[in-house]
């Protein structure tokens, strides 16, 4: 019974702070990326457009559902199902932390261990496939039909570098398990280096990290390789015949998938929660990076570039102060700093991908299956027999 | 008790999909059938405790055959199945000779294999990853690399076949 509790508790926990990340991360990406081209970006709901994920989601919802006459109707209605939960499901397996324990109960941070973890990622990877194949198919329409054979074929051949370069860490940690290799990525070489799968002896995943995130990129269906939705060949490829509640579904499973690729990237290559230099100083990094942000929030309300900005920067400088003093108290740093370091990490990685779109053009899709066959599947196959070679004589 | 009512619920997905499977006229409904059918086995390994049994049926029968069925399918735009004029005999016999299959089946199974333990959910432990690599690279090496050179020539064969068509 306790075991229930406490797994209800965690699975709402878990799953408010995703749905929140994947509505806020929208409004992140078109923030940075209106930085990027020097504009402001969503600027009117709310103060700094904070509202506007919410807007959106309202608008999303009443917005009317339309029925295209042509379409296969039943499959048509489950793809963006299908899309929505295997997109939302792998983040169950997830660990953001260590052990804890809370009241007398011991428990992880994590909706829960499997031991096959990995394999898990994989499966739920290759099945998802689905859902943007069937919506393609039953939409029944030229373009939409000509995105999701794209998207299946580059999904199906970026899948193969991906799945050798995650062997690599695997090698590494001997483990499958989210949570052992995590674990097995603690510590630190002289005092100084991370036990990190990028620096780890015998060979450093440096460039299997590369590739991998290369590859999460086109398994996300994310400039440089949105040829799915490439919108001027395809109108807006496999979803061209979907709109509201639908196509919502696709949205958010394509931000989902972000998520989830990025904190596969943490667990296996970036050492999971484990901070980048050794316990007694990085316990204070989040305090730092908060005060920090904070300063720059009151900095920004002295010289404010419009007028409301001396009113709302306040606000901010003072909900980040209080951050850093919550992570300053003994009793939550125990939870709070795995967690600080798990999602800076993570939102590094995201960061990266928007940073990718703002900077990148698009392939031609001749290009994308030639880079993804003759480059970096034979660099794949050449690391993972240079990490297996070295882990079996040292 | 969860244990047994999940194997109720999958094992009847599963039998509900293979029918499914047959009955649909239209292959996409049928191919989704047959993921329907693999899903639930996958299910079923995994109430048995073999883990990554589970995870490999799901990758490689759930993911990648089954994809690249839907992908014919989808390229080829095949549309409904027209039902074949049904000859009298399958009209009449079919029914009958199908149940005799199946019991005829049922007896031999039953007569060829021992009696049975009942299967209890969670007691075996054989099934880890561990486990079947310990058993591929000790007493099933020879079966292993036999495959492993055979699925080589296959791609071999692929690739020759495939240079073929592109001159």
């Amino acid at each position: 019974m306790n075991f229930f509790i406490v797994s209800v508790i965690k699975i709402v926990l878990v799953f408010a702070v995703f749905m929140t990340t994947l509505a806020y991360l929208q409004w992140v990406e078109r923030k940075v990326l209106a930085h990027i081209q020097s504009r402001t970006g969503p600027l009117r709901v709310g103060p700094h457009g904070l509202m506007q994920p919410l807007a959106d989601v309202f608008k999303l919802l009443t917005k009317e559902d339309l029925l295209p006459p042509y379409v296969n109707k039943f499959f048509y209605l489950l793809a963006p199902f299908i899309a929505v939960c295997l997109a939302l499901i792998s983040i169950s397996i997830i660990p953001f932390g260590p052990e804890i324990e809370v009241g007398g109960t011991r428990t992880y941070m994590q909706i829960s261990d499997v031991n096959v973890g990995i394999l898990f990622i994989l499966a739920i990877s290759s099945v998802s496939v689905y859902g943007v194949a069937l919506a393609g198919w039953s939409s029944n329409n030229k373009y939409s039909l000509m995105g999701a054979l794209r998207s299946s074929a580059q999904m199906i051949s970026y899948e193969l570098p991906l799945t050798l370069v995650i062997v690599c860490p695997l090698l590494l940690a001997n483990h499958l398990s989210l949570r052992a290799i995590s674990d097995s990525q603690a510590g630190y070489y002289l005092g100084f280096i991370p036990r990190w799968s990028i620096f780890q002896m015998p060979f450093p995943q440096i460039f299997g990290f590369l590739i991998f995130m290369v590859a999460a990129f086109a398994e996300t269906n994310r400039l440089p390789f949105d040829l799915p939705e490439a919108e001027n060949e395809l109108v807006a490829g496999f979803h061209t015949e979907y709109s509201s509640m639908k196509f919502a579904c696709f949205f958010m499973s394509e931000y989902a998938n972000m998520v989830t690729i990025t904190c596969v990237a943490t667990l296996l290559f970036l050492g999971g929660w484990h901070p980048l230099f050794p316990a007694p100083y990085s316990n204070w990094v989040a305090t730092a990076v908060l005060l920090f942000i904070a300063i720059a929030c009151f900095f920004q309300a002295m010289r404010p570039a419009r007028k409301r900005d001396q009113y709302t920067f306040p606000f901010f400088g003072i909900g980040f102060l209080i951050l850093a003093a919550l992570w300053t108290v003994p009793s939550f740093q125990f939870i709070l700093i795995p967690i600080f370091w798990f999602a800076g990490k993570v939102a590094f990685l995201l960061f990266t991908y928007i940073w990718v779109r703002g900077t990148l053009p698009r392939f031609r899709y001749d290009q994308l299956m030639h880079f993804a066959w003759t480059f970096l599947f034979p660099c794949a196959l050449l690391n993972l027999l240079l990490t297996a070679l070295f882990v079996a004589v040292f | 008790m969860i244990d047994t009512i999940l194997f109720i619920i999958f094992a009847i997905l599963a039998i509900v999909s293979g029918f499914n499977l047959v009955l649909q006229k239209h292959p996409i409904s049928s191919a989704l059938s047959l993921i329907g059918v693999m899903g639930s086995l996958a299910v079923l390994y995994l109430l048995l405790g073999a883990e990554f049994l589970a995870m490999a049926q799901m990758i490689v029968y759930g993911g990648a055959v089954m994809v690249l069925f839907v992908l014919v399918i989808m390229l080829l735009n095949a549309g409904r199945e027209k039902g074949s004029t049904k000859s009298w005999f399958a009209q009449i016999a079919g029914l009958p000779l199908l149940l005799c299959l199946v019991a005829l089946l049922g007896f031999l199974i039953r007569a060829i294999l021992p009696p049975l333990r009942s299967v209890e959910f969670g007691s075996w432990v054989g099934g880890t990853a561990e486990h079947i690599g310990q058993l591929l690279f000790t007493t099933y090496l020879l079966p292993f690399e036999v495959i492993s050179i055979l699925i080589l020539i296959a791609i071999l064969g692929a690739v020759v076949l495939a240079r073929k068509e592109l001159d």
